[in-house]
């Protein structure tokens, strides 16, 4: 059996079960209890498990990620929400700079096993200070993970696998994808981190995608084959660290050719990364030049018609990618 | 501030026992000045030379169970906890033996195992870090106390004030020291902060008592320390206590300090924590020659420990790329 549910639904469907399953799995963030969060992401959580496991708290964004890290060092399992990822700025020290390298100065002697949550990312017009894509900022810090989901079965499931993993994570929910439904089965859903998926087959050129840009691709794919003949393959990649290589060059030693779609802004975007692991390791099955469809390197604006022409949209990745082919 | 009266209600083995660790920090800051001059710790080292009474009162005053967070000035608060020398000396010269496996370095003492849950670089960061082992300890119900060390500098950057009020909200069982030896770096503390106790005096904003206690009194700190511990202990929340001191040397490495009015310094020297604890201990009647033993004993394991670390081998150069993710290794990708 399987329903339809929201990306939002999603969310607090991961969190319960994650808080069902393990006592030591406690949820602190600003507004996420008694209001249900700001993006009604965390409705009923405060009924089911209690104002000790479910903690609203000031708005202090390093004493909440403080908090985690301290409690995740001692024996807990802390998930904390930052309400939109652009607060990261605000606590960015104790996110790359304590963190990320806790285990490793100490040799091993501490692990950090916490997630935390956030709103990533643009489409509902909030502007330059609401609406950044910050994917590229926490790849780029060894000793983190980083996690993308794009549909509600993929959200719970990585969302487990990430509260299970014994290292930190960050965990960008696209705030666009919330009213989005899709199809969730019954039950316990586990996924597996460091794995990205073959969304949509194809033959002629590889599209890679993350979070809300995998709707656009698989868009575009479809309307490249419609009038154009032309066949894409869709990887949603889900898991930037750990990054499934395999399946990302598998794919292109296949297709031949590889176009990335990111909503990061351009410089040091993760597409970069993965552009130049594929023109190292798959340079002599290609058959085209390498393609980065990407946010163009401003902030975002607020207007609907000016954010609309920032981030990639289906006819940009249309274009760019029958460019691509000649 | 100033204890002019001694306290009576501290037995004779606990002033021992401080004693012993005041002596002991001391040796150890000396040698670890040396070894920094003569090439064999690299890159800094902040010293607690002068400042020894703090954590030594403090650490006597915990259960073993209890947790230690320290700032990059953390050589004293680690061993005061029970971190063997040897470890911790190899740690600052780089060597395979050191606590972090020579990972961590001066700035970045760790031993779980002793409750020593780290050592933090960056100013202020560890506070709200601390809260957090706090409230895993209230959750727990473990009856764990948590003591967060800091220096006077950090009270004016913003985790300090995140922590304190946070803590505060959530009667976290944790214990702030902020050690004021009157110098952020090489600025004085008073220069650049718009109260007169920069610790002490932001207490009220975050509904705690001021507390002021001496820094260069073992006692003194011993017995505040007790009283927010048991505090803490008893589930009525967080205290900050405002320990004043002085640095014997500068901020780090060589800096000689000479920014310090020599009056200043002087009457500070002859506060010197160690001396004036050893006075007391011979007018409580204890004699000399224990006292001798316990400095004798300190000594030599502080010589124990150099050779020790010397002699540790250099870290396996495989150790660069441990350890970056639980599962010992540091691959990001298949």
């Amino acid at each position: 059996m399987a329903e339809l549910i929201t990306y939002r639904e999603a969310v607090t469907r991961a969190i319960a079960q994650e808080m069902r399953r393990d006592g030591s799995v406690v949820f602190l963030g600003e507004d996420i209890a008694a209001a249900g969060g700001v993006f009604k992401t965390t409705k009923g959580l405060l009924e089911e498990f209690g104002p000790t496991r479910v903690r609203d708290t000031p708005i202090s964004e390093e004493a909440i990620i403080g908090a985690a890290m301290g409690a995740a060092m001692t024996g807990m399992r802390p998930i904390a929400e930052i309400m939109f990822s652009d607060f990261f700025a605000t606590c960015w020290d104790l996110i790359a700079v304590e963190i990320a390298k806790a285990r490793y100065m100490t040799a091993g002697q501490v692990t950090v096993p916490l997630v935390i949550r956030t709103a990533n990312g643009g489409g509902l017009r909030f502007g330059a200070q609401h609406s950044q894509a910050v994917e590229n900022w926490a790849m780029m810090i060894p000793g983190l993970k980083v996690v993308a989901p794009s549909t509600a079965a993929d959200l719970i499931g990585l969302f487990a696998a990430s509260v299970r993993d014994e290292d930190p994570v960050v965990f960008l929910e696209q705030k666009s994808l919330y009213p989005v439904k899709s199809e969730v089965p019954d039950g316990e859903l586990v996924d597996e981190l460091g794995t990205a998926k073959v969304v949509r087959p194809g033959d002629d050129i590889t599209i890679v995608a993350l979070a809300a840009m995998v709707p656009r691709a698989l868009e575009a794919a479809e309307q490249l084959q419609q009038d154009r003949g032309i066949s894409a393959e869709v990887i949603d990649v889900r898991s930037l660290v750990p990054l499934d290589t395999r399946t990302i060059l598998d794919s292109v030693s296949r297709t031949t050719r590889l176009a990335t779609v990111e909503e990061n802004p351009r410089l040091c975007g993760w597409g970069a990364e993965i552009v130049s692991i594929v023109g190292e390791e798959c340079f002599w099955d290609l058959d085209g030049p390498l393609t980065r469809i990407t946010t163009p390197h401003v902030p975002l604006p607020s207007s609907d018609s000016l954010e609309d022409l920032t981030l990639p949209s289906v006819e940009r990745i249309v274009e760019s990618v029958a460019k691509a082919l000649g | 501030m100033t204890t002019t009266e001694v306290p009576t209600d501290i037995d004779r083995d606990t002033r021992l026992a401080l004693y012993r660790q005041v002596v002991g920090l001391r040796r150890f800051e000396e040698r670890a000045h040396r070894l920094f001059m003569e090439g064999l710790v690299k890159g800094t080292s902040h010293l607690s030379t002068g400042m020894e009474a703090i954590a030594a009162g403090v650490a006597e005053a915990m259960r073993p169970d209890d947790l230690t967070f320290c700032t990059y000035r953390g050589h004293a608060h680690t061993l005061a906890r029970g971190t063997p020398m040897d470890g911790v000396m190899a740690e600052l010269l780089g060597r395979a033996n050191g606590v972090c496996g020579g990972k961590g370095g001066s700035m970045h003492l760790t031993s779980v195992e002793h409750g020593v849950m780290g050592s933090y670089a960056i100013i202020g960061a560890h506070l709200p870090i601390a809260n957090g082992a706090a409230w895993s300890a209230q959750l727990r119900g473990s009856g764990q106390v948590t003591v967060c060390f800091f220096g006077d500098g950090a009270t004016n950057i913003g985790a300090f004030h995140e922590a304190l009020n946070l803590a505060a909200v959530w009667k976290l069982p944790i214990v702030f020291v902020c050690e004021n030896n009157l110098y952020m770096e090489y600025t004085p503390i008073g220069e650049v902060t718009a109260v007169e106790h920069p610790a002490a005096d932001r207490a009220g904003a975050y509904g705690l008592e001021p507390i002021i206690v001496d820094g260069n009194d073992p006692d003194a700190v011993y017995l505040e320390a007790s009283a927010a511990i048991e505090r803490a202990r008893a589930g009525e929340g967080p205290t900050l206590i405002e320990a004043k001191t002085y640095r014997h040397g500068g901020h780090s490495r060589a800096d000689p300090g000479d920014y310090r009015p020599e009056e200043e310094v002087d009457a500070w020297l002859a506060r010197d924590p160690l001396p004036m604890y050893r006075e007391r201990l011979l007018e409580l009647g204890i004699d000399a020659e224990e006292l001798d033993a316990i400095e004798q004993e300190r000594q030599d394991a502080v010589d124990a420990a150099t050779e020790a670390a010397k002699a540790g081998p250099l870290p396996d150069p495989e150790s660069a790329f441990t350890d970056v993710w639980a599962d010992g290794g540091s691959s990001w990708r298949n």
